[in-house]
């Protein structure tokens, strides 16, 4: 029986510290206009304290490294340790952002090789590894669109379209570069209506952000005629990387007609989710929108490298970042890559397929709906518990929440919005065919659990350091820090 | 299955609308809605002395899954909100019709009434939504 | 295959299970022609040991220079401790907390990490982070516009003596929004905002002043005079700040009669390695009248089915996932590992020892501007209260200094000279705890060796 972890403060006492990790002796003599009074309520614990309490935490957590996770739209796929050991050499991970390139080549050989590989493995003409996350790579990628069209005096196009199947990072990227979004519908069977897209597009149309394969799981069929409709109206197409990994050594976006992606590094290319990041959204583009990449851009002269900035890129969309992005993600993908090489690059795609295949049809025989039964799964697909939502009154949210009693976490729940009651289901190709075959036991035995007993699915997790956690109180009563509500 | 006073109007995007004996409006959401977005934990509305449109947003209602704009029916100045969300936005779950109306208003259009959905078309609304 | 388990009797039973004839048909669904033919731009795979080389040489070309450089990344101590639990699989390999249950390692952490950041800047509450202090200071401005219901201008006010880059990046952010940015000289000869400039703005609609203490220059603002201006002029206060200089300053949340609305910055200096500059971590913290419109993840604490404390996300109908286009940001992938490691350095460290560190990178700063000051020709720009970096002036080229120094293994500053032509041939220079009397020494001699010519 784990006994829960109190909140670091209660184990502080007064004058407590982690002696030897901070210099004796300095006297700051700091004028009374300017000096802190009061200090900051930081912990006063001893060292081995200080482990021990984050240490616990960390054994509260479900992680890659300890369950299988199969978030769809997440490619949870393992994190190589070497990635990790590589990218904190000491002199990587010592170097200063500003070094100057004299003393950089190292670092700087890393980052160019980094674009060129992503150049290849997407079929762009050019990539910029700045943008830190995503969401980022999405705001890089419509302010390119924007440049372009603003450069080409063309000013009246204001719209974006945005498949109601669409991430939410996708509409809110839109508004947040000053556009505004028309959303689309999709068609039942997963692919965009082009109906509904031809009569979205006109003279207002900057682009359109598409995934391929879409969230929904499928693969955009007719993305060719897309591209076509969008392009003959003036817009240009982005690619949201996300599900790069269904398609990464079998297709390449720049092939599809994309005019700019961005790239999930901590997806498709293994650097850690960290808990909640650090990401990487580099992103790729075609010839028109290179002279609009955020810089800095890694160049290549003779046999030196350097940083490309704002003179050797004047329209460039600017910095998205402080320095040159998420570095230390980077090196770690680069290691990835690497380590992969060009056959290990063709194998990703068609082993996360056959995961992700494989799990769908053990699913559907063992009676399981699928949201789309006739379609290939691209690297993940959606089940839905609509049927069990209505006859048993459990939903995908009990079914996730007892799959974490069972040891795995749950996949994406609610995600994408169109389906009801669904769970966005991705392996990744790292995972042993024991592995899924163990996720569908578990997956059986909840279904027997909900026709026998639903309120034991229902009432799920049992075994996890809490039960479900109170949101609406959470929301309501907000104890954001502690010592707001109580010092408990 | 959903409570629709026949005695009020609406809009398809599931905001009632009561016209007060001294010609105000009073303007809150439907059951039907408060059921969708579930408990809700923080209530939004317009500032006394704001004009408002009719279809404009005019205030937020927020649950722990969705935060909605709420549009007002009829163009107009806000002339009251209902301060007591500011503790308990749970007044709009459990009286939606009543104690958890949200904005009253001074229409400035009266011929905007004619325009909004009476109960039984509005059951047609919510019905075609499930 | 790396990373890749599958055995050929594993590929035979899973094709058979689908009933697919090859893994080949599994892609039948895409158009022939859209098929990668090869990827031959990318070598051939390298084995762990093999890249492991690769890096470990890559590595040593680039050596350890001597490091005098800060302009926003600090080289600090940091204890062993934390990255060995940073990198422990739990931490580093787990995802986004949405299933509470399963994260309550991570939440508990979060709402730590927010307890000690609203405490460390003197505010009420602090979200789980945003990827960096420059984006972090554009989200503010936003938020400050979208807070701010008594102005309509979307006109921000910035000190010059605001780190460059941080404006360059909130222009590019904030690009499409149609924010103003007005930029206030500093007063020659002192380095600091002059204070002239603002008062003119009197009665001007302003919706945000941004004050950075200490200033890229490394000099202490007046910020009280300046927060109660802003307010005063119906201005929020936006604060951009060192983190560890706050265990030796006062706190934003009480500069001036009110404190200020938004405290935002770069968490790089709590236990975070200078690594090329990222990953990071940006801050942000404020008063809880505008928690609503803070961007980025929030965690709360609330309590379970049987009563028991626990964590989670909380507040998420203002971002992305559930707003979409009407979302505070569109921020979703944070810097999550970056603010572990600084919470288990800030709990390492205390408050008594985030002073300690502060204040011996005040004295070796300035040891090292006595030092480099001796040798003729180097001048100190402005010589008002400062940090941890200060200005010098040089009677040459920096930018050549700097090359020179570089071939002694020496990174010795930041070239100011175009950014700040204004100042001739300026160079900022910062040393931390880090550099020990005898670095110190070693600079003065490189840099008196390479002036001599």
């Amino acid at each position: 029986m784990r006994t829960p972890e109190p909140l670091i403060f209660k184990h502080s006492r007064s004058g407590r510290s982690a002696a030897g990790q901070y210099p004796q002796g300095a006297t700051a003599n700091v004028p009374e206009k300017f000096r802190r009074r009061k200090p900051a309520a930081l912990p006063e614990v001893s060292e081995l304290q200080a482990v021990r309490h984050f240490t616990r935490l960390s054994q509260l957590n479900f992680s890659i490294d300890t369950h299988f996770y199969p978030l769809g739209s997440c490619t949870m796929k393992y994190n190589p340790r070497a990635c990790n050991q590589y990218a904190m050499l000491p002199e990587l991970l010592g170097r200063h952002p500003l070094a100057p390139a004299g003393v950089s080549q190292g670092f700087l050989s890393c980052l160019y090789e980094l674009q060129e590989m992503l150049k290849d493995v997407t079929g762009m003409k050019g990539v910029s590894l700045t943008p830190m996350a995503g969401a980022q790579g999405e705001f890089a990628g419509l302010a390119m669109i924007r440049a372009y069209h603003r450069a080409r005096g063309d000013l009246q196009r204001t719209e974006i379209i945005v498949p109601d199947a669409a991430h939410g990072t996708n509409p809110a990227t839109a508004t947040m570069c000053g556009f505004s979004v028309v959303e689309i519908q999709s068609l039942p069977n997963g692919d965009v209506d082009l109906e509904a897209l031809k009569g979205a597009i006109g003279p207002k149309t900057a682009g359109i952000m598409l995934t391929n394969p879409s969230t929904l799981g499928v693969f955009e069929r007719r993305i060719q005629e897309v591209a076509k409709l969008v392009h003959e109206a003036g817009g240009l197409l982005y690619y949201d990387g996300a599900n790069l990994n269904a398609i990464l050594g079998k297709v390449r976006p720049g092939d599809m007609g994309f005019d700019v992606i961005h790239m999930n590094l901590h997806k498709t290319f293994s650097t850690p989710h960290g808990g909640g990041g650090p990401g990487s959204g580099a992103v790729g583009v075609n010839q028109r929108l290179l002279p609009f990449m955020p810089i800095p851009v890694v160049g290549k002269e003779g046999d030196s490298y350097r940083f490309l900035e704002e003179k050797d890129l004047p329209q460039t969309i600017g910095r998205l970042s402080a320095w040159a992005g998420n570095a230390g993600v980077l090196l770690r993908a680069y290691v990835y890559m690497r380590m992969l090489g060009r056959e290990g690059m063709h194998r990703v795609a068609e082993f996360a397929a056959l995961n992700a295949n494989y799990l769908l049809a053990r699913l559907k025989q063992a009676g399981f709906d699928a949201a789309y039964p006739e379609r290939r799964a691209s690297h993940e697909f959606i089940i839905t518990m609509k049927r069990q939502a209505k006859e048993l009154n459990v939903t995908a949210m009990d079914f996730a929440k007892r799959l974490l009693d069972y040891g795995f976490h749950a996949p994406t729940t609610y995600f994408p919005l169109l389906v009801p009651e669904c769970l966005l289901i991705e392996p990744t190709e790292t995972e042993a065919k024991e592995e899924l075959d163990a996720f569908v036991a578990a997956m059986v035995a909840i279904q027997a659990e909900a026709e026998q007993d639903a309120a034991k699915v229902k009432g799920a997790p049992y075994t996890l350091p809490v039960r479900r956690l109170d949101d609406v109180r959470a929301a309501k009563q907000l104890d954001l820090t502690y010592g707001m509500r109580s010092t408990e | 299955m959903a409570n629709i006073p026949a005695d009020l109007k609406y809009l398809d995007s599931h905001e009632w609308a009561r016209v007060e004996k001294d010609g105000t409006v009073t303007v809150g959401i439907s059951d039907h809605a408060q059921g969708a977005l579930g408990d809700l934990v923080f209530v939004e509305t317009p500032e006394v002395g704001k004009a408002l449109s009719k279809g404009g947003a005019a205030a937020v209602v927020e649950s722990v899954k969705a935060a909605s704009d709420v549009y007002s029916p009829l163009s107009g100045e806000v002339i009251a909100a209902n301060d007591s969300l500011g503790s308990s936005p749970e007044l709009v779950n459990s009286d939606p019709y009543g104690e958890g109306w949200l904005f009253k208003i001074k229409p400035s259009n009266a011929a905007e009434l004619q325009q909004l959905l009476d109960a039984t078309a509005y059951e047609k609304v919510v019905a075609d939504a499930h | 295959m790396p990373f890749i388990p599958h055995t050929d009797t594993d590929i035979k039973e899973m094709l058979a299970a689908i009933g697919a004839p090859s893994i080949d048909a599994l892609f039948d669904e895409i158009p022939a022609a859209l098929r990668i033919k090869s990827l031959a731009a990318i070598p051939e795979a390298l084995t762990e040991m093999e890249v492991g080389r690769l890096m470990t040489a890559r590595a040593q070309v680039d050596g350890r220079p001597l490091c005098f450089l800060g302009a926003g990344a600090y080289d600090h101590h940091i204890p062993a401790a934390v990255w060995a639990i940073v990198t422990r699989g739990e931490f580093y390999s787990a995802y986004t907390p949405y299933q509470a249950e399963a994260s309550q390692g991570t939440l508990q952490l979060l709402y730590e990490y927010q307890t000690m950041m609203s405490s460390l800047t003197g505010m009420e509450v602090s979200n789980a982070s945003l990827y960096d202090g420059a984006s972090a200071l554009a989200e503010a401005c936003l938020m400050s516009v979208r807070a701010h219901r008594k102005s309509k201008s979307a006109r921000i006010v910035v000190p010059a003596t605001l780190n460059p880059t941080y404006l360059s990046v909130s222009r590019a952010i904030t690009e499409g929004q149609n924010l103003k940015f007005d930029v206030l000289p500093y007063e020659p000869g002192k380095g600091t905002l002059q204070f002239s400039k603002l008062e003119a703005l009197k009665g001007e609609d302003i919706t945000a002043v941004v004050i950075q203490q200490p200033n890229f220059f490394g000099l202490m603002e007046d910020v009280d005079a300046i927060t109660d201006w802003a307010h005063a002029n119906g201005a929020q206060v936006i604060a951009v700040v060192n983190p560890l200089s706050l265990a030796m300053f006062k706190p934003p949340g009480e500069w001036g009669t009110k404190g200020v609305d938004i405290v935002v910055g770069d968490g790089q200096p709590l236990g975070v390695p200078l690594s090329s500059g990222g990953p990071y971590f940006g801050f942000m913290t404020t008063r809880m009248e505008h928690v609503r419109q803070m961007p980025g993840r929030i965690i709360g604490r609330t309590v379970d089915l049987d009563g028991k404390q626990g964590f989670t996300l909380t507040l998420q109908a203002r971002e992305q996932h559930i707003r979409r286009s009407k979302a505070t940001s569109n921020i979703c992938t944070n810097q999550g590992l970056l603010v572990t490691a600084a919470t288990i350095h800030m709990s390492l460290l205390g408050a008594s020892g985030l002073e300690a560190v502060a204040s011996t990178s005040q004295q070796q700063t300035a040891k090292l501007v006595e030092k480099l000051t001796r040798i003729p020709n180097v001048k100190l720009a402005f010589d008002g209260y400062r940090f941890h970096e200060a200005v010098l002036q040089l009677d040459r080229n920096v930018s050549d200094v700097l090359d020179a120094l570089a071939k002694r293994n020496i990174v010795g500053g930041l070239d100011l000279s175009k950014r700040y032509p204004e100042l001739g041939n300026a160079l900022l220079v910062c040393a931390t705890e880090t550099r020990t009397d005898a670095d110190i020494d070693a600079y003065a001699s490189a840099l008196a060796a390479v002036l001599e010519r």
